[in-house]
């Protein structure tokens, strides 16, 4: 047992999904609720196990707090509820974090900030990302999210249609129905590397609306449980103070997610 | 047998009282049932004061218009689906009454198919299925009509009704007696005369509730149409509250389609008095 704490300790950074035996029977339990359909970040492999960012920043988190976590994947429209209904303790699924939301959950500190972006088919004639660029395309964006209300919010001359989660979107610009699609650049970039992202190209990244976008992506947990955000954001600062954030980002991103 | 034919009845037979009423047992069964029915009414009160309560002339004045697109969006879709379901139904039920068995194992594989998976599902595959299909459907010049998200719905949900109302149509027909058919024969009518005037008016009076219940259920099920990004009612719902995380938002469109279908059955009730006027015992 001393050489499996040890183990996994060591090896927290690069711990996959699945639940996370840190191997201490007197630490707390969690239940981190997540998306499981937002590659990089948090989606499901081949065989059902979760993968991504946000698993193994949880992960290093739950380590960090010698928290036994488990995770539980829920759908994106349902996800707040579900924690208010007490399915899990925190969700940990790239939310960023935001006035509305504030006002029926809690937030942590951002543990990442990425800008969003537009792509576009390749062989595009579009030029720009401004809403003056884009008037008259469909645009495509994951709805309920901050890009979607961002595109309906900014980009008032285009058609801004919502997908029930990313892989829709995706289908679709493939296909041709829609001129152009916003999501996170990071979101966009891995798809963009993978086979089915070979029909588009990035265009360029947007320049966040605080208002909008928030101040990034946060944990949420149930309002009023401050003990138990005080410890997400110790655990935060210790991991980007340790190297483990640095190794975790340096796996995903040639860039620093943290952002400034 | 061996009554004497002059013998006469002088006594009138009293009309006799009814048998006195039996006070219906005390069951367990009727406790449940009142418990039951307390409880709905509680909820249904509960929610209704939630309503009241939480009255945020804001959010309604917010997402108030958002919901009317949505409705004309759901009744147009349902609208539209229905009629060119039913018109479909028609052959497809003949199809499954034919003698010949290739055309009625066809029809029976077609309604076997729309009945046995999720609308959820056909509206999917319709919709991202086409897009695959691009190239092929450009060269036969579909792709105009599958491109817009609008047109696959009503595609999808017109295939799906039509398998269910070919369905009620053959049930309907089958259930007109025989003897009507060959009435109709010996009357000399040919046999589309005979089902146009004869058959299909009496099985339509069959018809008519699994109709009802059919529309009822398109329109609820239209709610799933989102996903192919069409903002329906739910749609909008949904939007809504992603925006504004309140519950009330789920229960305003619980509301509005609750009204929907009691329009429809309220018409339906009229509809079947009218048809079966002929059939009523008063007046």
């Amino acid at each position: 047992m001393r050489f499996l704490k040890h183990l996994t300790l060591t090896a927290a950074a690069l711990a996959t999904a699945a639940s996370l035996s840190s191997a201490q029977a007197d630490g707390m339990k969690l239940k981190i609720g997540t998306e499981g359909a937002y590659p990089p970040f948090n989606n499901m492999t081949a065989d059902g196990k979760l993968e991504g960012f946000d698993i193994d920043i949880a992960n290093a988190l739950c380590a960090e707090m010698k928290a036994e976590c488990t995770f539980v994947t829920q759908d994106w429209d349902g996800i707040i509820p579900a924690l208010q209904a007490g399915k899990y303790d925190a969700i940990i699924a790239s939310m960023s974090i935001t006035d509305e939301r504030k006002k029926k959950v809690d937030f942590t500190n951002k543990y990442y900030n990425t800008p969003p972006a537009v792509a576009v088919p390749k062989d595009s004639r579009l030029t720009g990302v401004s809403p003056a660029d884009l008037a008259g395309a469909a645009i495509g964006a994951q709805g309920s999210t901050t890009h979607a209300n961002f595109a309906e919010a900014r980009y008032t001359d285009s058609t801004v249609r919502g997908y029930p989660t990313a892989d829709e979107y995706k289908l679709d610009i493939a296909s041709g129905r829609l001129d152009a699609v916003m999501d996170d650049v990071t979101v966009l970039q891995e798809w963009l590397a993978s086979e089915d992202g070979a029909c588009c190209k990035l265009l360029g990244t947007v320049i966040p609306d605080p208002a909008i976008h928030g101040e990034g992506a946060g944990i949420a947990i149930r309002k009023g449980e401050t003990e138990l955000a005080a410890k997400f954001n110790a655990a935060i600062k210790a991991i980007r103070a340790n190297g483990v954030y640095k190794s975790i980002n340096d796996k995903y991103f040639t860039f620093d997610a943290y952002g400034g | 047998m061996s009554t004497s034919p002059t013998a006469v009845v002088n006594e009138r037979i009293q009309p006799a009282l009814p048998p006195p009423l039996v006070a219906r047992r005390w069951s367990g069964t009727r406790t449940v049932g009142w418990i039951a029915l307390a409880a709905m009414l509680g909820l249904l009160g509960g929610l209704s004061l939630y309503l009241i309560l939480s009255w945020d002339l804001e959010l309604i004045t917010k997402y108030g218009p958002k919901y009317w697109q949505g409705l004309q969006i759901t009744l147009g879709l349902v609208a539209t689906s229905i009629v060119f379901g039913a018109a479909m139904s028609l052959p497809v039920a003949m199809a499954r009454l034919s003698p010949n068995r290739a055309v009625g194992a066809l029809a029976y594989g077609y309604v076997y198919l729309f009945r046995g998976t999720p609308l959820l599902a056909q509206v999917f595959l319709v919709y991202y299925g086409a897009g695959e299909f691009r190239p092929e459907l450009q060269s036969v010049g579909l792709w105009g009509f599958f491109r817009d998200p609008w047109n696959c719905a009503v595609f999808a949900f017109a295939l799906n009704t039509a398998a269910y109302q070919a369905e009620i149509l053959r049930g309907a027909i089958q259930s007109v007696a025989k003897g009507q058919w060959e009435a109709a024969e010996a009357l000399g009518l040919t046999r589309l005369q005979a089902f146009r005037k004869i058959i299909l008016p009496q099985a339509l009076i069959v018809a008519l509730r699994p109709y009802g219940n059919e529309i009822i259920l398109m329109l609820k099920g239209s709610a799933i149409v989102a996903i192919i990004t069409v903002l329906d009612l739910m749609g909008e719902t949904r939007r809504a509250y992603s925006r504004s995380f309140d519950f009330q938002t789920y229960l305003w469109a619980a509301v509005i389609y609750l009204l929907m279908v009691e329009t429809i059955r309220n018409i339906w009730e009229r509809l079947e008095k009218h048809l079966t006027r002929h059939l009523r015992r008063d007046g």
